[in-house]
C-alpha cells in the first residue's frame, strides 16, 4: 500500500497538522519508505491470534465514587494562552 | 576523590557515615553542570538554587536523623516527568513554556525518599528517538568520542540521551528515564552505563508524558547496576492513578545484585544473530556468555522466531497510540499556539502542530493517523496487534526453558551526530535489540561489558521474566563484576 | 394505525431511531475526581485529568460502572461482564484530550428492549441495541465575544450513557413516547436524573422516510435534541424535507443536522462536515472493563421496581388502568402514593391523589416532593372520611387550607368546627326549617316531582354550613318528605 498526494493531504488534515503544498512530496517520500518496510508484516501469520492490546493489569481496578478532585480553576488556566476570565478563549467556532 | 566519582551507592554510605553532606555533594555537581553542560546539553533546565535549598533541608533532616533511602543525593530528572513548578518540555517547542503544577508519582517517589533534583534532563522530543538529535532544546552530546576521531561529536543514544550522558560525564548520580523502544537501554550502553527498563506496570506512569501508553515505562539510568537497583526500589511500586499500574510488592531490588548466576538458565536467542552486526559486538556477547557460564550459569539456545516482525509491530503500534496520545497539544489550554491574523480554529491547530513539533514527532504522528484510519486499521494495526501477541508468546515458551536472556543491547557503538539522519529506518534499527521487551512488558537491562575498537562502550541486555526484575539484576551484576568495565569517557567532570 | 405523512407523490412513512445521552448520576466524574452538579462556576469542576494535561490518566468510577450496569438491567438487556474502552478520536474546541473515551467494539451493555405506550392504549416493543459509558466534552459558549468562544470544561469527563435503540419507531408520536418511558426508566433506577433542561437527556434522532413497504433510505441524523417536544418535532420538520429533497428528484445525503427550534426546522451542521474518520482502537490507558457475575446479580437483586411490574400491581389492587398510569409517571409520586395507601382503601387514595391532590399541586406549580401537604397528612385527612369526622365535600375544602397553611387537617377541622353533624335531632330541625320555607317546592315534590330531591339535600347541607353527614341527610330527608 503506497500512499498518494492527495491520502498525505487527507492524513495530514485529520492529524491537524498544516503541510505546505510544498512539503507534500517529502512526506509522502518518508511515509512510504517507513510503510514499504512495515509491508513484511503481511508475511506473517496470524490467523486465530487474539490481538494484544497493552501490558500491565488485566482488568480495570475501579475506584469510589467520590469528589476527590476539582476546585482548582486557576491552576487549570494557568498555562492558557488565551485566557478569558474563568474560561480558554479560542477563535470563534461556528457551528 | 572528587564528590562526583562516587557511585550513588558510595554516595549514600558517604553520607550516612559523615563524609560529605548533601550540600556539598549537590554543589560539586552543580560546578560541574556549570562547567560542561554547555558543551554536553544534557539538561535542558538546570534547578540549581531549588537543588540546594532541597539539600539544605536534607541535611537538616539527617541532623534530626530522618533519613530516606535516597537522603540527600542528586539526581537528574528526564524532562519527559512532570516536575512541579519546574519547566517541563519533553524536549518539544510545544510545551516550550509549560511548568506543571503537579509532580509525576515516579519523580514524587523519589523526594519522598530524600533525593535532590538538579534539574531536567535533555532527550528526544517527546521521547521519539534513538539519538537525542530531535529536541527542540537541541542536541545532546556523548561524553565519549573515539580514540582515532576525538573531534566527531557522538550522540549520546536516544530517547533518554541527556539522562545517560549526565549520569556518564558525572553531572548527576543518577537519572530517571523513560524506555518505549529501547529508550533507556540504548543510550545507557552508548554511553557506558547500566540503565534498566522494568516490567511494564513497576513503575507508575502518571506524570509522565505519553509517547505509546502501552510500551512506555519508566526507570533510572546510573552508573552501576547496583545503583539502578536502588533507584527502581525508590521509583517503582503500584499507583491507583494509573490503571494499568502493577499492584505488585517491589521487592529490594539491591539486595538481588548480589545473588550469583550459579544454576540460572541463560537464554541465547538465535535469532538475535544478525546478518551485519559489527563483529565486536558477536564477539562481546560471546564473550559475556562465556562469563556467566563460568560463574556457573548453563547456556540454553532459545528461539525468539517473530523477532524480526519486532520492529516494524513498534513502528505501527507506537506511532498509532502517539499519534492519539499527542492529540492534546492542540494550543487551546497549554503550550505553543501559533496563529495568523484571521485564523479559525481549525488553522490554529494546525499551525500549532506544525510549528510545534518537530519533524519525527510529526512523521511519527502522521503513520500513527494513517494506520488506525478507516480502511486501514485492520491490515497496520490490528495486524501489529495480533503479531505483538505472538512475540509475547515467544518469550512466554522461552521462559518456560529460561530464567534469563542475555542479548547484545546495541547493533552498533555510538554513531556522529550527522550520521542515520538522511533514512528514518535505519535510525529505527537502533532499537533491534531492545524493543521486543516492550512489546512484549518484560524487564530488560543494559550493562556496560566493554570496549570497541575505538574505545567506545558496548554494552550487553539481560531480558527477565515479568517482574522478575530480581534475576535480571543477579545477571546484570554478574556480567558487570566480570567485565570489571573500568573505562571513563573523555569528557566528564573532575577530568 | 399507521402514521404517514402525505406527499404529492403519495404517502410516505417516517422511520426514526434514537441515541440517547444520559447523564449517569454520580457524584464524580467517569475517569476523574472531580464534581458532576450542575451550574457551579465555569472550569471550577475540573481536574487536570477532565483537561487533557501532559501524563494525566483516567481511572475509572465504580458506581458510573454499576449505574450502566442497573440502567442495561431496567432495559432488560444483556450485561456483557468483559467490556473495553476505546478511543474516539477528533480534534474539538471542547475535547481537551484529542479523544472520546467510549465503547465502540465491546459495549458494556448488549441488546434489550422498551415497552411504549401510546395515545391510543396500544403498545408497542422498541428494541435496545446497546448501551456504552463514554466521558462527556466540555461546552462551547459562541455568545460572550464578538470573535472567540469560550470554553468552559465542567462537563469534560462526566459520564454517560449512550443508549442506541434500533431504528423501531414509525412517528413523531413513538419517538416521544419513547424518550418519555426511557426517561421514566432511568428515573425509576436513578441511574439519571432526566433533567433534560440541564442537559441530563440529549437524543440524536436519526430519521429517514420511506414508500410503504419499501426497504430503509439514507437517514440522517438531528444531533443534540434537548426535550421531548423538540424531538417530535424534528422528527417531523426533517421527515418533511427529507420527503420534498426525493419528490423534488433529489436524493438525501447522510449527514448531522442541527434542529433549528425556533423556525422549528433542521439545518446542516458545517463544522461536522468534515470527513468523519475517528480512527478508534483500544485506549492504551485502560484495561478491559471485567465484571464479576455475582456482583451483577446483587445490582439485580437490589434493583427497584420498575414503572411496569408497579403499574400492573396498582391495577391488581383495583385502580384504573388510567390511574395506575398517571400514578407511575413519576417514581416520586407512585412513593407518595402508596405511603397514603398504606392502610387505605387503594382506589379511594388513588382517587384523591389523582384529583383534588394534583389539581392543587398543579395550581401551586410545585412537585409531589415539594408538596406543602406530606403523605401522612393527606392520609389523616382521608381517615376522617373514613371515621366520618368530615364528609367528603368538607375534606376537599380542609384540603385546601392544608395547601395554603400547612396544617394537619385535624387541627384545622377542630379550630373550624367542621365537623360532621351525625346528631339526627340537628339534622331534623334544619330540615324542618328548610320545608317550612319552601313549602310550594315539598308539596311539588310530594305530588310526583323527583328530581326535586336534589335541592332539598342541597338546602339542608347549606342551612348546616356543608357539615351534615350526607348519608343521614339524605335518609332524613327522605322520611320527612315522604
Ligand atoms: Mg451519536
Ligand atoms: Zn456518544
Amino acid at each position: 500500500m503506497s500512499l498518494d498526494i492527495a491520502t498525505v493531504r487527507r492524513i495530514a488534515a485529520l492529524a491537524r497538522i498544516r503541510l505546505e503544498e510544498g512539503e507534500l512530496a517529502q512526506a509522502q517520500a518518508e511515509l512510504n519508505g517507513i510503510l514499504g518496510w512495515i509491508e513484511q508484516l503481511q508475511a506473517v501469520n496470524t490467523e486465530g491470534v487474539e490481538p494484544m492490546a497493552g501490558g500491565g493489569a488485566v482488568a480495570l481496578r475501579p475506584r469510589p465514587d467520590a469528589v476527590t478532585d476539582g476546585g482548582i480553576a486557576d491552576k487549570i488556566l494557568a498555562n492558557a494562552p488565551d485566557r478569558q476570565g474563568e474560561y480558554f478563549g479560542v477563535p470563534k467556532v461556528v457551528e | 576523590m572528587h564528590p562526583t566519582d562516587f557511585t550513588l551507592r558510595g554516595a549514600i554510605d558517604a553520607l550516612n557515615e559523615g563524609v560529605i553532606s548533601s550540600v556539598e555533594l549537590t554543589t560539586a555537581h552543580l560546578d560541574a553542570i556549570a562547567a560542561l553542560n554547555p558543551r554536553l546539553n544534557a539538561y535542558i533546565t538546570v534547578t540549581g538554587e531549588q537543588a540546594l535549598e532541597q539539600a539544605r533541608a536534607s541535611d537538616a533532616r539527617r541532623k534530626e536523623g530522618v533519613t530516606g533511602p535516597l537522603e540527600g543525593v542528586p539526581l537528574a530528572i528526564k524532562d519527559l516527568f512532570c516536575t512541579a513548578g519546574t519547566l517541563t518540555t519533553a524536549g518539544s517547542r510545544i510545551l516550550g513554556n509549560f511548568t506543571p503544577p503537579y509532580e509525576s508519582t515516579v519523580s514524587g517517589n523519589l523526594l519522598r525518599d530524600g533525593a535532590v533534583f538538579l534539574g531536567k534532563a535533555n532527550l528526544d522530543e517527546f521521547a521519539m528517538g534513538s539519538s537525542n538529535t530531535t529536541s527542540a532544546s537541541g542536541p545532546v552530546e556523548n561524553p565519549w568520542s573515539r580514540a582515532n576521531d576525538p573531534d566527531t561529536r557522538l550522540v549520546p543514544g536516544g530517547s533518554s540521551g541527556g539522562s545517560a550522558a549526565a549520569v556518564a560525564a558525572r553531572l548527576a548520580l543518577g537519572a530517571t528515564a523513560t524506555d518505549t523502544g529501547g529508550s533507556i537501554r540504548q543510550p545507557a550502553a552508548f554511553c557506558g552505563i547500566a540503565g534498566i527498563k522494568p516490567t511494564y506496570g513497576r513503575c507508575s506512569r502518571f506524570g509522565i508524558v505519553a509517547f505509546a501508553s502501552s510500551l512506555d515505562q519508566a526507570g533510572p539510568v546510573a552508573r552501576t547496576v547496583e545503583d539502578c537497583a536502588i533507584l527502581l526500589k525508590s521509583m517503582a511500586g503500584f499507583d491507583p492513578k494509573d490503571s494499568t499500574s502493577a499492584d505488585m510488592p517491589v521487592p529490594d531490588f539491591a539486595a538481588a545484585c548480589a545473588r550469583g548466576v550459579k544454576g540460572l538458565r541463560i537464554g541465547v536467542p538465535k535469532e538475535y544473530r544478525l546478518e551485519g552486526t559489527p563483529p565486536e559486538i558477536e564477539a562481546l556477547w560471546e564473550q559475556g556468555l562465556a562469563w556467566l557460564r563460568a560463574q556457573g550459569a548453563e547456556m540454553v539456545e532459545i528461539s525468539l522466531p517473530h523477532t524480526q516482525y519486532a520492529l516494524p509491530t513498534y513502528y505501527i503500534v507506537a506511532p498509532a497510540e502517539a499519534s492519539s496520545n499527542l492529540a492534546r497539544y492542540d494550543g487551546v489550554r497549554f503550550g505553543l499556539r501559533v496563529t495568523e491574523p484571521g485564523s479559525d480554529l481549525r488553522d490554529l491547530y494546525e499551525r500549532t502542530r506544525a510549528q510545534g513539533f518537530g519533524a519525527e514527532v510529526r512523521r511519527r504522528i502522521l503513520i500513527g493517523t494513517y494506520v488506525l484510519s478507516a480502511g486501514y486499521y485492520d491490515a497496520y494495526y490490528l495486524k501489529a496487534q495480533k503479531i505483538r501477541a505472538l512475540i509475547k508468546r515467544d518469550f512466554d515458551e522461552a521462559f518456560a526453558k529460561v530464567d534469563a536472556i542475555v542479548t547484545p543491547a546495541t547493533p552498533s557503538a555510538a554513531f556522529g551526530m550527522d550520521e542515520k539522519q538522511d533514512d528514518p529506518v535505519k535510525m529505527y534499527l537502533n532499537d533491534v535489540f531492545t524493543v521486543t521487551a516492550n512489546l512484549a512488558g518484560l524487564p530488560g537491562l543494559a550493562v556496560p561489558a566493554g570496549l570497541d575498537a575505538q574505545g567506545l562502550p558496548l554494552g550487553l541486555q539481560v531480558i527477565g521474566k515479568a517482574f522478575d526484575e530480581e534475576t535480571v539484576f543477579a545477571v546484570g551484576t554478574a556480567i558487570e563484576q566480570a567485565a570489571n568495565f573500568t573505562a571513563l569517557p573523555r569528557l566528564r567532570a573532575g577530568a | 394505525m399507521t402514521y404517514v405523512i402525505e406527499g404529492r407523490t403519495g404517502p410516505w412513512e417516517v422511520v426514526i431511531g434514537l441515541e440517547v445521552h444520559a447523564q449517569v448520576t454520580s457524584q464524580a466524574k467517569l475517569f476523574s475526581g472531580a464534581a458532576t452538579e450542575f451550574g457551579a462556576a465555569p472550569n471550577s469542576q475540573v481536574s487536570f485529568v477532565d483537561a487533557g494535561f501532559p501524563g494525566m490518566l483516567p481511572v475509572i468510577n465504580q458506581e458510573c460502572v454499576a449505574q450502566a450496569v442497573r440502567t442495561g438491567l431496567g432495559l432488560k438487556a444483556e450485561i456483557h461482564l468483559w467490556s473495553r474502552f476505546d478511543r474516539k478520536n477528533y480534534f474539538y474546541a471542547d475535547l481537551p484530550q484529542g479523544y472520546q473515551i467510549s465503547q465502540f467494539a465491546h459495549p458494556i451493555v448488549g441488546t434489550g428492549t422498551v415497552e411504549i405506550t401510546l395515545a391510543d392504549g396500544s403498545t408497542k416493543q422498541i428494541d435496545i441495541t446497546r448501551l456504552h459509558l463514554e466521558q462527556d466534552a466540555g461546552k462551547s459558549l459562541h455568545d460572550q465575544h464578538p470573535s472567540k468562544s469560550f470554553i468552559d470544561l465542567n462537563r469534560s469527563g462526566v459520564a454517560l450513557m449512550e443508549i442506541v435503540s434500533e431504528p423501531d419507531m414509525r412517528s413523531p408520536e413513538e419517538a416521544g413516547a419513547y424518550l418519555t418511558k426511557l426517561r421514566q426508566i432511568l428515573r425509576y433506577l436513578g441511574t439519571c436524573d432526566g433533567n433534560m433542561d440541564e442537559g441530563s437527556m440529549r437524543a440524536d434522532v436519526n430519521v429517514s422516510v420511506r414508500k410503504p413497504g419499501e426497504g430503509f433510505r439514507t437517514r440522517c441524523e438531528v444531533k443534540n435534541v434537548n426535550s421531548i417536544r423538540f424531538v417530535m418535532q424534528a422528527v417531523e420538520a426533517e421527515a418533511r424535507r427529507q420527503i420534498e429533497v426525493w419528490e423534488e428528484g433529489g436524493a438525501v445525503e447522510q449527514e448531522t443536522r442541527l434542529f433549528d427550534t425556533g423556525r422549528g426546522v433542521t439545518r446542516s451542521m458545517r463544522s461536522k462536515e468534515d470527513a468523519h474518520d475517528y480512527r478508534y482502537f483500544p485506549d492504551p490507558d485502560l484495561p478491559p472493563l471485567v465484571l464479576e457475575a455475582d456482583w451483577v446479580e446483587s445490582l439485580k437483586a437490589s434493583l427497584p421496581e420498575l414503572p411496569d411490574e408497579r403499574r400492573a400491581r396498582y391495577v391488581a389492587m383495583g385502580l384504573s388502568p388510567y390511574d395506575a398510569h398517571v400514578l407511575t409517571l413519576e417514581r416520586e409520586t407512585a412513593a407518595f402514593f402508596e405511603a397514603v395507601a398504606k392502610g387505605r382503601d387503594a382506589k379511594t387514595v388513588a382517587n384523591w391523589v389523582t384529583g383534588d391532590f394534583f389539581a392543587a399541586l398543579n395550581r401551586t406549580g410545585l412537585g409531589v416532593e415539594e408538596s406543602p401537604v406530606s403523605a401522612a397528612a393527606l392520609g389523616e385527612l382521608l381517615d376522617l372520611i373514613a371515621d366520618k369526622t368530615i364528609n367528603g365535600k368538607i375534606a376537599k375544602d380542609v384540603l385546601a387550607i392544608m395547601f395554603e397553611t400547612g396544617e394537619r387537617p385535624g387541627a384545622i377541622v377542630d379550630a373550624r368546627g367542621l365537623r360532621q353533624v351525625v346528631d339526627t335531632g340537628a339534622i331534623e330541625a334544619a330540615i324542618a326549617r328548610v320545608m317550612e320555607a319552601n313549602a310550594d317546592k315539598v308539596a311539588e315534590y310530594r305530588s310526583g316531582k323527583d328530581k326535586l330531591f336534589g335541592f332539598f339535600v342541597g338546602q339542608v347541607m347549606k342551612a348546616m354550613q356543608g357539615k351534615g353527614n350526607p348519608a343521614l341527610v339524605n335518609e332524613v330527608l327522605k322520611q320527612k318528605l315522604a
